[in-house]
């Protein structure tokens, strides 16, 4: 199918004098790809190669009253069975490389799981399906918890506390607030006087990026007391940066191989693969690899999370949107992962391509007993595209206005102030809306035809709301915007809701007192309470607080930049 | 574990290896004749990206018991150039930009491979209808089809690399 270039629109904001982009030019791995030479993480063969397989919770909520690893460590092959105690430092959560939330993930569950699947045990094997055998041996003695699987039930009072760092099941932002706050006008004062409130509601489900390469990652020692690792990670240096945490290693230590990735689409970005592949060579001497099969990656893989959002819109017979209001929660799944940054993103997208005065989001990131959910493809901001979208068409029919005619009146133009208190540069949502009208035959007025986004937009619609209401609504107290910052124990929060104890809120496991790797190979695993020593990074002194997302400060000038292209400044045109 | 000793024929080159009981063709061929190209991607037959060509005709290695092909032909992705002389097909995938991030690209070769053998000059629904067992994530299959029509329309013609 041949891609059309729509060159005529904007022309004059092009050069088209660049050497590459606009040209074909043949992908640098292809000839590897066809030839069947790409060299992917699982193309790398080790003598004497171990499996890492892991036993995994049933439950979706459950306490850990003891795992008994003894059957299978006798059974033929294994060479170690690795539980939460043999993992140094068996806290994190993702971006505490940004110290962005709390640590809040453990690698292997020590006294609770909170999600079907998550690994309780590590059985390392000379064969895959010994390992496989071994790990149907592990003994666990649960006890089931309450679970609660939608977001809406999981922030009621009374309901089954999910995470021990977010005893109210709410992601808390910056430190202050159990959602994130989008406020911008006065949503409410506009609702009273709008001709018309359409509501709707709207629900995603997880989407499994399901690559055909599974997550996996082979760890080996290599030549001066180095660890190498082969993985299929999209991001090489979170995924180092997880692994030198969790393991407590120096990053010098560990030789990261990667950049062959057999599909990614967000599902790689986060896999604990690396670690668990290196603890189990630390703890052997051997090289070792754990893999997802099929069954893991749909079940335990890290989907795109679900979404549910409440849109309330207040529109005049004339097809103007004078206000928009948003309630959207995500399910996180068990833990953060990058559940809280896709607000963010999604936050910052609101209301869509769209010029309306009033806007108001308040979006909750919560925290269920179903799988952890991360990155794919535009997450955060697909979902609530689909919401805003179907509302459109919603509000469309409720005043009686063509779809098309109400997106190209309400869209926004050059200069337009949005929502985050950025100015609107490069929009192009009128003429995507007459393209695709002309591409399916969609008759449209003489005024939504002769629209354009360099008209019509800046001068009053440049200008911040005069009043902004604003509100402490779900302020918490007692937290720390990361886990670096924060120092201690998180406090019980106060304020939204009833403050609940965790049911088993785990301290966090003692790390190992020796490095694994002193270890003999055959080690059994000790059940002997080890000295307490502090985590390596609670030392660590207190950084200042990331800069928040505080959007600039109302009123400055629309700063002039030189010719560029920024994918977050959105810069393009002179 | 029981040992079995199997001699197939592997890209034209005679191979002797010891399969385990129940040894799948897939891990055979990556593991003990160190031939990578066959892909893991389910392990259940679904996805294709372990597809081989066995006596002719295109095979899910992960499904092949290794015992079942003693005695007969392998033939992989790593036998189709000829030294730097990529196949057709091959060749069609580069400058159709049917691959992306290369996973699924093996077994979509080697279904190709068994398609124009036995049908030089396959209509597009047969094109679709041979890869319907290779799922690929990446390209959205279009360009992947355009590739195996015009390989069949080169008439299997090579160039030198």
């Amino acid at each position: 199918m041949a891609i059309e270039f729509r060159k005529d629109l904007f022309a004059d904001e092009r050069d088209d004098d660049l050497n590459e982009i606009g040209k074909p030019t043949q992908r640098q791995d292809m000839l590897g790809h066809v030839t069947g030479r790409s060299p992917f993480y699982d193309d790398h063969l080790f003598d004497g190669l171990c499996h890492i397989r892991c036993a995994r919770s049933p439950h979706h909520h459950a306490r850990i009253r003891r795992v008994d690893t003894s059957a299978a460590e006798r059974m033929p092959g294994v060479r170690r069975v690795i539980t939460a105690r043999d993992v140094p430092h068996n806290l994190n959560t993702l971006l505490s490389l940004l110290d962005f939330g709390l640590d809040d993930e453990e690698l292997i569950a020590s006294e609770r799981v909170a999600y079907k699947g998550e690994p309780v045990a590590a059985v390392i094997a000379d064969t895959e399906r010994q390992a496989r055998e071994a790990c149907r041996a592990v003994r666990v003695d649960w006890e089931a918890l309450p679970h609660v699987l939608d977001v809406e039930e999981a922030i009621k009072p009374g309901a089954p506390a999910v995470n021990p760092a977010y005893p109210g099941n709410l992601f808390v932002y910056h430190g202050k607030y159990d959602h994130q706050k989008l406020r911008y006008g006065d949503v409410e004062a506009a609702l009273r006087t709008a001709d018309h409130v359409v509501t709707g509601r709207y629900q995603m489900s997880p989407i499994e990026q399901a690559p055909i390469e599974t997550c996996g990652a082979i760890a080996a020692p290599e030549t001066n007391d180095r660890f190498v690792c082969y993985t299929s990670t999209q991001a090489l240096f979170f995924s180092l940066g997880t692994a030198v945490k969790l393991l407590d290693v120096s990053s010098a230590r560990l030789h990261f191989i990667g950049g062959t990735v057999g599909g990614g689409f967000g599902g790689k970005v986060d896999s604990l693969h690396e670690p668990m592949a290196i603890l189990g060579t630390m703890l052997t001497g051997r090289p070792c690899k754990y893999m997802f099969d099929r069954e893991e990656e749909m079940q335990v893989g890290a989907p795109r999370g679900a979404e549910r959002w409440y849109l309330t819109d207040g529109v005049m017979n004339d097809g103007r949107i004078v206000a928009r209001k948003f309630v959207g929660y995500f399910d996180a799944g068990a833990t953060t992962r990058l559940s809280s940054y896709a607000i963010i993103k999604g936050v910052g997208h609101l209301p869509g391509p769209y010029t309306i005065p009033n806007v108001y989001a308040d979006v909750y990131c919560v925290f269920t007993n179903r799988t952890p959910a991360t990155a794919m493809r535009g997450f955060g901001v697909t979902g609530v595209d689909f919401a805003i979208e179907s509302h459109m068409d919603e509000v469309a029919d409720t005043i009686g206005m063509d779809p098309i005619e109400l997106r190209i009146l309400n869209a926004y133009r050059d200069g337009d102030m949005k929502a985050h208190r950025r100015l609107a540069k490069n929009t192009a949502l009128v003429e995507c809306c007459q393209v695709a009208a002309g591409k399916a035959g969609w008759g449209l007025s003489q005024a939504a035809r002769a629209a354009s986004s360099l008209t019509g937009g800046g001068g009053a619609r440049a200008e911040l709301p005069a009043f902004t209401a604003t509100d402490e609504h779900g302020r918490v107290a007692g937290f720390s915007s990361g886990s670096y910052a924060q120092g201690g124990r998180p406090a019980e929060p106060t304020g939204r809701g009833d403050p609940r104890p965790a049911p088993g809120s785990a301290p966090r496991p003692e790390p190992r007192h020796e490095p694994p790797r002193h270890e003999p190979p055959r080690h059994e695993p000790s059940r002997t309470p080890e000295p307490r020593r502090e985590p390596a990074y609670a030392g660590a002194p207190p950084r200042p607080e990331p800069p928040s997302p505080a959007p600039p400060a109302p009123g400055e000038p629309p700063r002039r930049a030189p010719t560029r292209f920024s994918s977050i400044s959105g810069l393009r045109r002179r | 574990m029981a040992q079995k000793p199997i001699r197939f024929t592997h890209n034209g080159a005679e191979r002797a290896v010891f399969v385990e009981e129940g040894a799948n063709l897939l891990d055979v061929l990556r593991r003990g004749v160190g031939d990578l190209t066959p892909k893991y991607g389910c392990g259940q037959g679904t996805c294709g990206a372990c597809t081989v060509i066995v006596d002719g005709a295109p095979r899910l290695s992960c499904l092949t018991l290794a015992e079942t092909v003693d005695g007969g032909r392998v033939d992989t992705v790593a036998g189709l150039a000829e030294g730097n002389r990529l196949s057709a097909l091959q060749e069609a995938f580069m400058s159709h930009f049917a691959a992306q991030c290369g996973y699924c690209t093996d077994g979509m070769l080697m279904s190709a491979t068994a398609l124009l053998k036995d049908n030089p000059r396959p209509t597009r629904e047969e094109v679709v209808e041979a890869i319907s067992g290779n799922l690929c994530r990446c390209t959205g299959y279009e360009a992947i089809i355009e590739a195996i029509l015009t390989a069949a329309g080169s008439g299997g013609a090579r160039r030198a690399g």
